[in-house]
């Protein structure tokens, strides 16, 4: 997936100016996950949720703490019941592996259940270079590779599209008859693809979590196309990263009560498939070869860091759902895979500080997104911690950081600081005319734009007020 | 009026230094005979409380310092306003200027050093100081344990009053509707919830109606006000539209940046009508 990531401003500009969009995010904004997601958690008790998350924090930070050995773990359960495990340090090689895969197996047509890390490595722009035809199968994403634009949500990838620009793109590329009513266009699309299901020679999954004791991959799903792409194709290859690994099924249990209920509000997923190994004598179905590809990709550069409480991501949305930066802007205005919250976070983490200079700053530290996070990831802390690391690589604009320093050089003398104030007051309240509104302020115009930036309430500071009244 | 609530008025009024000492030691031998369960409360009758009225109180409302001053001292404490405050060390410590934010937090933890309780009218520096100072001393045990002990006796304004001090007493009068909106910073991080609404419901005539999305962040956040203006903005018309929609004549809050963000689109958007009122404006009967 081409970075876009560097360009936050102009991308979130133009976010805010398109009105169809607005209305979509309006609409998801106020019957959306986050609605969903109260309701489930008044369902499930809130105090016992809160315990739930806690339990959730502890098994990442297991996993995490010893993911090295876990990860063998993984691999000695998965090799001994068939699968194949198969390791990539990069994402260009998460690739290789699989054009390799597909080259051994004379695969022609490669049907895909969601996976963000195929949209991390650009799976479906290597596939199509190689020959073999990748085609998407979550609803979400099928509309998307035929309108050829990237995901704006992780969990409701075609969430920035509503239902008419849908209808349009089905007859357009289906070359049927418009259709409006949404169970219809959903057959439609159904039947589209219940003939690449039945056609396609590999089946390309993500896969939500990695169980060790088993080497059972599981996705966790809605649409039911993700068990179609797991069982029905000759080869079966579930591309993760490698940071999914959890100890035991009961680690899962607890993650998954999370993962639902703070994803989409539900109790339990429409669909919830392990896979361990491929087809074995008496099994009637299922694939014949089952590859796993465990990929890096700037993973590891997290273990042991400041960052690495961001490895314990289990990719529901819910800090994107509640981040009210994300429900102004979309998800395309962060320019790359994971947006909200946590993409500010994993861009710069992955592709490096200097291709994500916005994102640590394009949000107020409201900490909705953390009260929300199944597994407390404190994600404005993270996004400190990035400001602070651009701010030592001196990676931040001179004006601003000058701008701190001065302050932070005045606020240390109280003399000056009290005269500098002073004048301020009066200045600002000049600038403020009769009705105590400045509709320009110097040094100020990004606030002012859209804003008037109200003026001093008194000609004296508190500070001068004070000292007056004590004498 | 029992003898004993007398006593109590009689001590609360600002009496020279000399006659405070004889009534208190007076009052807590009184107390220590007839009250022993209240022993601990003696001792700390007058509490000492230092206000951190903030930077933006002090330049832009210097109204909102006096009436947390007042709500204070109506509730039995007695307050010393350090002079030479400035600026708790926020906006350094957002923009990931960790140097900038440890000299003004150094500053301020000296400042307050002698104070047994330190207030502050705002979520959001109540939080620098409790949550994050000891962040800002990572790694220096000497200043960590400094900056932890203020941290502990660091209080929110309405938190203060409803949870610490012994006689909060509020005899604001408002006539009208309100709405609350609850700061991120003072909501998230302190807990800051239910302390406002309790205070409010105590003010004659003021009545309360919730907005939808309370605590939905208004779009301030700092620097991010003036580095992503638009986006900012976009959030603050979302935060009026909820206010608009309660019908409420004003929003009330606890926290300044929030006020002037709210208060700068209400007025853009052509509402001169809807008040934005700091929480211990309406409870000092000061709005």
């Amino acid at each position: 997936m081409q970075v876009q990531s560097m360009h936050f401003k102009p991308r979130s500009a133009t976010a805010l100016a398109n009105e169809t969009l607005q209305s979509n995010l309006q609409k998801f904004n106020s019957t959306g996950f986050t609605a969903l997601r109260a309701r489930a958690v008044a369902d499930f008790g809130p105090e016992l949720f809160e315990k739930l998350r806690g339990e959730g924090a502890a098994i990442r930070d297991r996993a995490l703490a010893n993911l090295d050995a876990w990860i063998e773990r993984f691999e000695a359960e998965a090799t001994r019941r068939g699968a194949t495990v198969l390791f990539a340090e990069t994402r260009e090689e998460a690739c290789e592996l699989l054009l390799d895969i597909c080259r051994r197996h004379g695969v022609k047509k490669a049907i895909k259940s969601k996976s963000m890390l195929s949209e991390e490595a650009g799976v479906n722009e290597a596939l199509e270079a190689a020959g073999v035809t990748p085609v998407e199968t979550d609803l979400g994403e099928y509309i998307l590779q035929l309108a050829g634009e990237p995901p704006s949500h992780i969990i409701a990838p075609a969430l920035h599209k509503n239902k008419d620009e849908v209808a349009d793109l089905f007859a357009a590329r289906h070359l049927a008859p418009r259709k409006t009513d949404i169970p219809m266009m959903t057959r439609e699309a159904r039947e589209v693809l219940r003939a690449h299901f039945l056609s396609a020679d590999l089946g390309l999954s993500g896969g939500n979590f990695l169980i060790a004791e088993s080497g059972s991959g599981v996705i966790v799903t809605n649409e039911g196309n993700g068990r179609m792409v797991t069982t029905l194709p000759r080869v079966h290859v579930c591309l993760t990263g490698i940071e999914k690994v959890i100890p035991t099924l009961e680690d899962f249990s607890t993650l998954l009560r999370l993962l639902t209920r703070s994803a989409t509000g539900q109790p339990i997923s429409n669909y919830v498939s392990l896979f361990t190994g491929p087809r074995e004598a008496p099994d009637r179905d299922g694939p014949e070869h089952m590859f796993f590809i465990l990929v890096d990709a700037g993973r590891t550069s997290l273990v042991g860091g400041d960052m690495q409480e961001m490895l314990r991501c289990i990719r529901c949305g819910a800090c994107m759902n509640h981040c009210p930066v994300y429900r102004a802007v979309g998800g395309h205005s962060y320019g790359w895979v994971y947006p909200g919250p946590m993409g500010a976070v994993l861009t710069p983490s992955y592709l490096g500080l200097e291709k994500a200079l916005d994102l640590p700053h394009a949000a107020t530290l409201c900490g909705a997104c953390s009260v929300a996070c199944p597994v407390k990831i404190p994600l404005p802390d993270l996004l400190r911690r990035l400001r602070e690391k651009q701010v030592d690589l001196g990676l931040r604009p001179g004006k601003e950081r000058l701008g701190i320093r001065a302050w932070s050089w005045v606020a240390r003398r109280p003399r000056l600081y009290a005269l500098a104030t002073a004048i301020g007051a009066v200045f600002l309240r000049v600038l403020g005319g009769g009705d105590g509104l400045i509709g320009r302020l110097p040094f100020g115009s990004e606030w002012t734009r859209q804003r008037f930036f109200p003026a001093p309430r008194s000609w004296r500071t508190f500070r001068a007020l004070y000292a007056a009244r004590r004498r | 009026m029992t003898w004993m609530e007398f006593l109590d008025s009689v001590l609360a009024t600002r009496w020279s230094e000399t006659s405070r000492y004889w009534m208190t030691e007076f009052y807590t031998t009184v107390r220590n005979d007839r009250r022993r369960a209240q022993r601990g409360a003696c001792y700390d009758f007058f509490m000492r409380v230092g206000l951190f009225v903030t930077c933006l109180v002090d330049l832009m409302r210097p109204s909102i310092g006096f009436a947390a001053l007042k709500l204070l001292e109506d509730a039995g404490c007695e307050v010393v306003v350090p002079a030479t405050q400035t600026c708790c060390g926020q906006p350094g410590w957002n923009s990931g200027d960790r140097k900038s934010a440890r000299e003004l937090a150094e500053k301020l933890i000296a400042e307050f050093d002698d104070c047994p309780y330190v207030v502050v009218p705002s979520g959001s520096c109540a939080g620098m100081i409790r949550t994050h100072f000891p962040e800002v001393f990572a790694g220096d045990s000497a200043m960590l344990a400094k900056a932890e002990r203020l941290g502990a006796r660091t209080y929110e304004l309405t938190t203060f009053l409803t949870r610490v001090a012994h006689r909060p007493k509020v005899s604001a009068a408002f006539d009208g509707t309100v709405t609350y909106h609850d700061s991120c910073s003072g909501l998230r991080e302190l807990g800051v919830k239910a302390q406002p609404r309790q205070l409010l419901a105590k003010v004659a005539g003021l009545r309360l109606v919730e907005m939808q999305e309370c605590e939905t962040c208004c779009g301030f956040g700092g620097t991010f006000s003036i580095k992503y203006g638009d986006i900012s903005s976009e959030m603050a018309e979302r935060k009026c539209a909820h206010i608009a929609a309660s019908g409420a004549q004003a929003v009330v809050l606890g926290d300044l940046g929030c006020m002037l963000n709210i208060e700068g689109r209400l007025r853009k958007r052509g509402d001169a009508t809807t008040r934005v009122l700091h929480v211990a404006e309406v409870l000092a009967g000061e709005s």
